[in-house]
């Protein structure tokens, strides 16, 4: 009975607000709008037993995935979305790699307090560290009074409300999520690996090629995951830093919803964007997968 | 001994430069006399003061303090239930489900949890306000709190279990004197990252508060959209305090405790 019970409450409450709203989500996403509380029809209306509900299922349709694909603004929206998170996530990569490579190479006294500071943003408010950007970036922002100091420019920069600050914005809050685990998979490298490679002839720069790399690949493969999964519903940092043409999924959706109200098309958005992440996500938990069976 | 070569101690030179200047020219910018954020007048802490005197923002913060306490305690309940129905439940219907619903949420964007739970909330017919975004934060919490549970579960002798009910513990008895003490620190970590998602959340909460329950995320989000103010400076330097107190004192608690555990294990590898 006890086991019941530890079973049965996370389970239904899990049921009751996960499952059952996505439920909701696919169910609008085939009725169609209406001038009405709420803004939609059909409705489902129980206490005409089964030819109600048989009128409910026959008044569904894709009308609204149909229009999806009709309007231009979706269809490049969601181009445009994978784009800005693939370019991000190759960014961070970029920038986050050689910091967790430095992390996993430094003295061991070291390490503890190198990894609290890659933590601690993290903690730090989501929100405000996409602000934080805001004073940097901008025409009369500190960057280019730098820029403009130094004598390396000679009008300000247009960066703000630009993709580039979305670049920005995205390599920024997520880092540690690609710092991590590549830090974690270098750790556990063995050193003596690197010298046996130079034993052999190889230089510097092609044993990190042929060994450091190929072995932190489990580390670079889930911090990649790690940051295009959320970059590509991302909704904050492309309000803030990215201008109106920025377009991202995201936002269509919370603009679908919020200032159109039109509650079936902002559903519709929702189910293929989940359609498309179904991919990356499940490529990411089978990555793991094999990596805890490698650590076993 | 190992020491940094000039490429390592370069690149984490410019990496936390890139980490952390943003924030401080935010923390710098907020003692500022100015209200034009980006030119310097002199030191000043009116701000913090005028911030202090701004009853929306006041009002915000109390309504993200109780749904954080709220939500952040729920999801530890509800989320420690379900690392332990993970790990040790072993089979019953529905488990891949189950399993499924715990894990899905961590990788779910966040504007499509926040759709779905509030169309959920208006079908049924339920008013939107601080507990609807409860509601909506402990579901996504406990989730985050059952992963970081249930990495401890699996790190733990089960035989310590097992020892306690065949000496006729019961087994509630069992968990909350073994398997309790052993999950402690993973339940207090989790409890604090369900809190700061809370604190943190814009987009889930924007969906469900309705007008009634303005958080402070949300009072920010709709000042920072008229741009830079040096009163979100003044309370962006107010959390990043917060938090970094916080952190840093969780971090040297832990490391004090590990090492204490060390000690005893040293004391009683030598008793034996």
């Amino acid at each position: 009975m006890r086991r019941f019970i530890l079973i049965a409450v996370p389970y239904l409450w899990l049921m009751a607000l996960f499952l059952v709203p996505f439920l909701i989500v696919l169910k609008i996403s085939l009725s169609d709008i209406a001038l009405s509380i709420p803004p939609y029809t059909p409705q489902l209306d129980l206490t005409e037993g089964w030819s109600g509900i048989k009128a409910f299922l026959s008044q569904l349709d894709f009308e609204n995935f149909t229009f999806l694909t009709q309007d231009p603004l979706y269809w490049r929206a969601y181009v445009s979305s994978l784009q800005i998170a693939l370019i991000s996530t190759v960014l961070t990569l970029l920038v986050g790699y050689p910091i967790a490579y430095a992390m996993a190479q430094a003295p061991d006294e070291w390490r503890a307090t190198l990894l609290l500071l890659v933590i601690l943003p993290f903690w730090t408010s989501f929100l405000i560290r996409v602000y934080s950007w805001i004073g940097i970036l901008s025409n009369e922002g500190f960057l280019n009074q730098f820029l403009l100091w130094t004598g390396i420019i000679s009008t300000p920069l247009t960066i703000l409300n630009t993709n580039t600050a979305v670049y920005i914005g995205i390599v920024y809050t997520y880092l540690p999520f690609m710092i991590l685990p590549i830090y974690s998979a270098l750790e556990k490298m063995d050193g003596s690996l690197l010298e046996a490679a130079e034993d052999l002839g190889c230089s510097r720069l092609s044993a990190f090629w042929l060994v450091t790399v190929p072995l932190s690949k489990a580390g670079i493969v889930a911090g990649c995951f790690l940051v295009f999964i959320p970059a590509l519903g991302e909704f904050v940092i492309p309000s803030l830093l990215g201008g109106s043409d920025t377009l991202m999924i995201g936002k269509v959706l919370w603009e679908e919803f919020f200032s159109n109200r039109d509650w079936p098309v902002a559903s519709a958005v929702a189910v293929i964007l989940l359609l498309i992440l179904v991919v990356p996500i499940v490529l990411f938990q089978r990555n793991e997968q094999k990596q805890r069976e490698l650590d076993q | 001994m190992r020491r940094f070569s000039w490429f390592n101690a370069t690149s984490l030179t410019v990496g936390f430069a890139f980490l952390y200047l943003p924030m401080l020219i935010l923390i710098i910018y907020s003692f500022n006399e100015s209200r034009l954020v980006t030119v310097w007048a002199g030191f000043s802490t009116q701000w913090y003061g005028s911030l202090l005197q701004n009853q929306s923002f006041l009002d915000a913060a109390w309504v993200t303090i109780q749904v954080a306490v709220a939500s952040s305690t729920i999801a530890t309940i509800l989320g420690t239930m379900g690392a332990y129905v993970l790990v040790r439940g072993g089979r019953f219907m529905g488990r891949t489900l189950f399993s499924g619903m715990i894990y899905a949420p961590l990788v779910m964007p966040e504007v499509i949890t926040g759709l779905s739970l509030l169309l959920l909330f208006i079908g049924i017919g339920l008013d939107r306000g601080i507990f609807t975004v409860v509601l909506a934060h402990t579901t996504f919490s406990m989730c985050f709190v059952s992963v970081v549970v249930s990495s401890r579960l699996v790190s733990f002798d089960k035989s310590l279990e097992e020892a306690a009910l065949d000496l006729g513990c019961s087994p509630f008895d069992a968990f909350r004197l073994v398997t309790l003490p052993i999950i402690a620190p993973a339940v207090i970590s989790g409890w604090l990252l369900a809190f700061t998602l809370s604190l943190d959340d814009l987009v889930i909460a924007s969906f469900t508060a309705g007008p009634s329950a303005t958080t402070l995320p949300i009072r920010i989000f709709s000042a920072v959209r008229m741009g830079v103010s040096p009163e979100i400076n003044a309370l962006s330097t107010i959390m990043i305090a917060i938090v970094t107190v916080g952190v840093v004192t969780a971090s040297i608690i832990s490391k004090r405790s590990s090492l204490a555990q060390q000690r005893d294990e040293q004391a009683a590898a030598r008793a034996t």
